[in-house]
């Protein structure tokens, strides 16, 4: 890198919402909001490819599922990022969560995180999916091991289960 | 969920309360909730990022490599080449026995020294602050190469005088079989079919590429913790570095896909040389385009079966040659070589029969271990073949198969006399079955079925004399804890264990931890390689958990004044069984046995049979310890237009002896329908002179969720399996039947048969064409 390079370079204060917590970090342009998240520790946001190709790293981004890799830190600024730790937990886990452990959805675990996250903002989009739909909302994330079934499955159920949710409350 | 107990079945193992269930995997909850720890997510105070310079030359001499601009970049801590290395200059790339036993001179130097052999060879290490600045220093290393003549296909580098790759000439690895009489077998036969199946490199594309840690501690052991099927490593990186065995400590965090590609050596000796000479934590997570260069694809084979029948389709010869492209470094292509050599006839049995193997060094990218492990290229052939008879003998293949069969008893390939069920016809006719009716065709689309048998071992080669140790013990509270360095590689490897031991013990599974892949402080168990994991680990722990209840028991007997015989265990209770009001709780067993000094742990090792080798000339000898037997089944639509396949149905049956957790084996059975879809229709590594040309998930494609057929998992328990409980090894068989079961599929649409995968939209048009114009 030459000096003009480096003089280039422009670092920016920026504020994110990460599963509800405010963070206010300083970021060069081009550093990845994957990246960024993983810095902060939100190390369930997984990278393989840092393309854009695998849907590893997908997050919310103001509710809206994002390959984290693709997206630069400083256009996360002011808004908020769900990751799959931000849905739930053991204690209080989503529907989605459930569904994925009751049906033995994830194998070798590394496209789960991403993979719940994508079934998520399908199910805010299309709350009674068809397999169809399911199968085109997953399309941005590669699983090696499962064959998808599972997958498919976990969110079908999990679609009933928040329909259930909805009626009852 | 299907599920078949045929009556032909040995007993049933009718007491079992937990094996066999589709329980929760205790891997599960954490990869659901983020919280699973993988190589990658590890970081340590001062630590820094490592990268790779990898060559960009297939076949080239380095004339000179210059690292001062890199070393005197601000923030960089080390650079290392060829020159800084110890004097070992190589790491055995072989599979690491349990007796420590180097079976194969296969050593690959660390980091090229004077030559570079294929595009992608790691040429400098570089350690740095992050990782920006590691791959910037990577730009500022200067490299001269000569370029020298490449070789890039097998059959060249066979020819009398082509150039040496390595070693004494190009023949890594060549295999004879001999049985019977062939030309007598040949002089039987009505008829004689011949024909030529290839197939390409494929990708491992596990989601996690390879990532690892390593660091100097506080006793001066140097620790590794990766993403790896193979903790016996550490023994590799010792030899390799100089350092003893007993100063290495590999620890396999939760591995995020191996399929064989983190089988042998992947990163760990290079993290290993750079913590060691910065003194400082160091972590490696390859980029995409570098996982691809930094383990081993599957072997290109071309495979050519020339196959004596008599009129009523019984094999009364068979004489096949089969030629892999090892790439640059032998890695395991041996060892692959003689799966693929003693799958070669399938499941069948070819009493007069003729191989001849032979694996031979290229330029390009070194092949490797790939789940089937040279054994499922070999059946496609093999399967293929099947349908090619049947047609020219105007029959319907499955009659085919069922007049050729091995059957329980017979002699395979190598003269090993077949000990366990053979449920191929069972297997095959579920499958078909499920299919169900076809849909008609349409103007545009043709409708194909295909089925696919297959014979694939589980367990390592038996001169391998493999092992495996599981330590089980139970805490004064009642729970449980299993130690084994068994690596956890996705398919449910550690939480078996916990399942086996909470039946043996009678404790719900969730009171039982794992403790896994640490190889200093968990026993050693072998590699998650090979169908093995299961089976080797599953039986040490079996057998530690049993000693460990019949301690238990024998406390409790002499409490009740009965028998061990009378008493059982469940739900982490002791109780007399035809008194079951009388029992004591688990957590109350356990203190009367540490009262009276009784173990309440056991360390057990299951030792596989093992033999010495086969003959040299005939290829007879005992190679594997079992085979697992099984089928796929596909319904496809190809579209003549635009010559697309489309599966439409994908079934599995397979006798997996006893299933231990049965949605985890028919997990492995529905991925594995789907990575055997993209290896018949649409996965192919593409080298240009050795260059790859598909480096990335957007041109290297495998199946997405839009490519999903309707995937059915039939799963049969013959119980006669070496496993626990009977168990036989699924993780690779269930792979080995499904790509020749969609080459069959397309064959029956289009009615011609496609000998080169991957079966793409231009190879179906020209076949159609072709077809046409022979009319």
């Amino acid at each position: 890198m030459t000096d003009k390079e480096t003089q280039m370079i422009t670092e920016k204060r920026v504020d994110i919402q990460v599963n509800g917590q405010a963070c206010e970090i300083t970021v060069p342009a081009w550093r990845t909001l994957l990246e960024v998240l993983r810095e902060l520790g939100h190390k369930e946001v997984k990278c393989g490819c840092e393309k854009g190709d695998c849907g590893a790293c997908a997050v919310l981004l103001d509710g809206k599922v994002v390959d984290s890799c693709l997206t630069l830190a400083w256009n996360a600024a002011g808004r908020s990022v769900t990751t799959v730790q931000g849905l739930g937990g053991p204690d209080n886990p989503h529907p989605l969560q459930t569904a994925f452990i009751e049906h033995g959805s994830a194998q070798c675990g590394y496209c789960t995180p991403g993979m719940i996250m994508a079934a998520k903002a399908l199910l805010d989009d299309i709350p009674e999916p068809s397999l169809k739909d399911i199968k085109r909302g997953l399309s941005g994330n590669l699983c090696r091991c499962t064959g998808y079934t599972r997958i498919f499955s976990a969110i079908q159920a999990a679609a009933e289960t928040l329909r259930q949710q909805e009626t009852t409350s | 969920m299907n599920r078949i107990e045929s009556p032909a079945a040995s007993t049933a193992n009718l007491q079992l309360r937990q094996v066999g269930k589709p329980l929760v995997r205790t891997d599960s909850p954490t990869k659901v909730y983020g919280t699973a720890v993988y190589a990658g997510d590890l970081t340590m105070p001062g630590m820094l990022c490592a990268a790779v310079l990898h060559s960009d030359r297939a076949s080239a001499l380095l004339r000179h490599v210059d690292t001062s601009r890199a070393e005197a970049l601000a923030g960089v801590h080390c650079v290392l080449t060829a020159a800084d290395l110890p004097p070992s200059q190589g790491v055995m790339t072989d599979m690491p026995g349990q007796t420590g036993g180097l079976t194969k001179n296969t050593k690959q130097p660390i980091l090229a020294k004077d030559r570079v052999r294929f595009c992608g060879e790691p040429i400098a290490l570089v350690a740095a602050e992050n990782a920006a600045i590691a791959e910037q220093a990577l730009r500022l290393i200067d490299i001269e190469y000569e370029d020298l003549d490449g070789i890039y296909d097998p059959f060249d580098a066979l020819a009398p005088g082509a150039p040496i790759i390595f070693g004494d000439d190009n023949v890594v690895a060549s295999y004879k079989v001999r049985k019977g009489d062939i030309e007598k077998g040949f002089a039987e036969a009505d008829f004689i079919v011949e024909n030529t199946f290839t197939t390409q490199y494929q990708e491992q594309a596990f989601l996690e590429p390879e990532a690892a840690l390593a660091w100097v501690d506080e006793h001066e052991v140097l620790n590794i913790r990766s993403s790896t099927q193979v903790v016996e490593h550490y023994r590799a990186v010792a030899d390799a570095i100089g350092l003893p065995h007993n100063r290495v400590r590999l620890r396999a965090e939760f591995v995020g896909g191996g399929f064989g590609g983190k089988e042998v050596m992947t990163i760990e000796v290079w993290l290993a040389l750079l913590a060691l000479a910065s003194r400082r934590p160091v972590q490696l997570v390859q980029p995409r385009e570098r996982s691809f260069l930094s383990h081993g694809p599957r072997h290109p084979f071309t495979m050519t079966h020339r196959t004596g029948v008599s009129g009523d389709g019984k094999i009364t010869a068979l004489q096949i040659k089969l030629t892999s492209d090892a790439g640059a470094y032998a890695k395991l292509s041996p060892y692959i070589l003689l799966y693929a050599t003693v799958g070669a006839t399938g499941p069948y049995r070819v009493d007069n029969l003729h191989i001849d193997s032979v694996s031979a060094a290229t330029n390009n990218l070194p092949a490797c271990a790939f789940r089937g492990f040279g054994t499922m290229q070999a059946n496609l052939a093999c399967e293929g073949q099947m349908e090619e008879i049947a047609k020219l003998l105007g029959m319907d293949s499955m009659e085919v198969r069922r007049r050729n069969f091995i059957h329980t008893g017979d002699a395979n390939v190598t003269g090993q006399i077949i000990r366990s069920a053979v449920w191929s016809d069972q297997c095959a006719t579920q499958a078909l079955a499920t299919l169900g009716e076809r849909p008609t065709d349409t103007q545009t689309t043709r409708i194909g079925h295909g089925v696919a048998c297959y014979q694939q071992s589980y367990g390592r080669i038996r001169w391998m004399k493999d092992s495996s140790e599981a330590w089980v013990g139970v805490e004064m509270d009642g729970t449980v804890i299993v130690r084994s360095a068994v690596t956890d590689i996705g398919a449910g490897q550690s939480s078996a264990l916990a399942q086996i031991t909470g039946e043996i013990l009678g404790v719900p599974m969730d009171q039982v931890v794992v403790y896994f892949g640490d190889g200093a402080v968990t026993p050693l168990a072998g590699t998650s390689t090979a169908s093995r994991a299961l089976y080797m680990s599953g039986n040490a722990t079996k057998m530690a958990a049993s000693q460990v209840r019949k301690n238990l028991l024998s406390c409790v007997a002499g409490y009740f004044g009965v028998k061990i015989e009378q008493l059982d265990m469940c739900d982490s209770q002791v109780f007399i069984i035809d008194d079951p009001q009388r029992s004591i709780a688990l957590k109350d067993c356990v203190k009367l046995c540490a009262a009276e000094g009784v173990h309440r742990h056991n360390l057990a090792i299951f030792r596989a049979p093992t033999s010495e080798g086969i003959d040299p000339e005939t290829g007879q000898g005992e190679v594997f310890p079992d085979f697992t037997y099984g089928a796929h089944a596909a319904q496809v639509a190809v579209d003549i237009e635009t010559g697309e396949v489309k599966v439409l149905k994908s079934i599995g049956a397979h006798d997996v002896g006893q299933a231990i957790n049965l949605r985890a084996v028919e997990g492995q059975v529905e991925g594995s329908a789907l990575m055997g879809q993209g290896f018949a229709l649409c996965e192919e590594l593409i080298l240009k002179q050795g260059r790859l040309q598909t480096g990335s998930l957007s041109e290297y494609l495998i199946p997405t969720s839009e490519d999903v057929p309707e995937i059915k998992a039939i799963v049969l328990e013959s119980r006669s399996g070496l496993g626990p409980f009977g168990a036989k090894g699924i993780g690779e068989p269930v792979y080995a039947p499904v790509a020749a079961s969609i080459a069959n599929a397309v064959a029956d649409a289009i009615g011609v048969h496609i000998f080169e995968l991957p079966i793409t939209p231009e190879k179906v048009i020209k076949a159609l064409r072709e077809k046409e114009s022979t009319k």
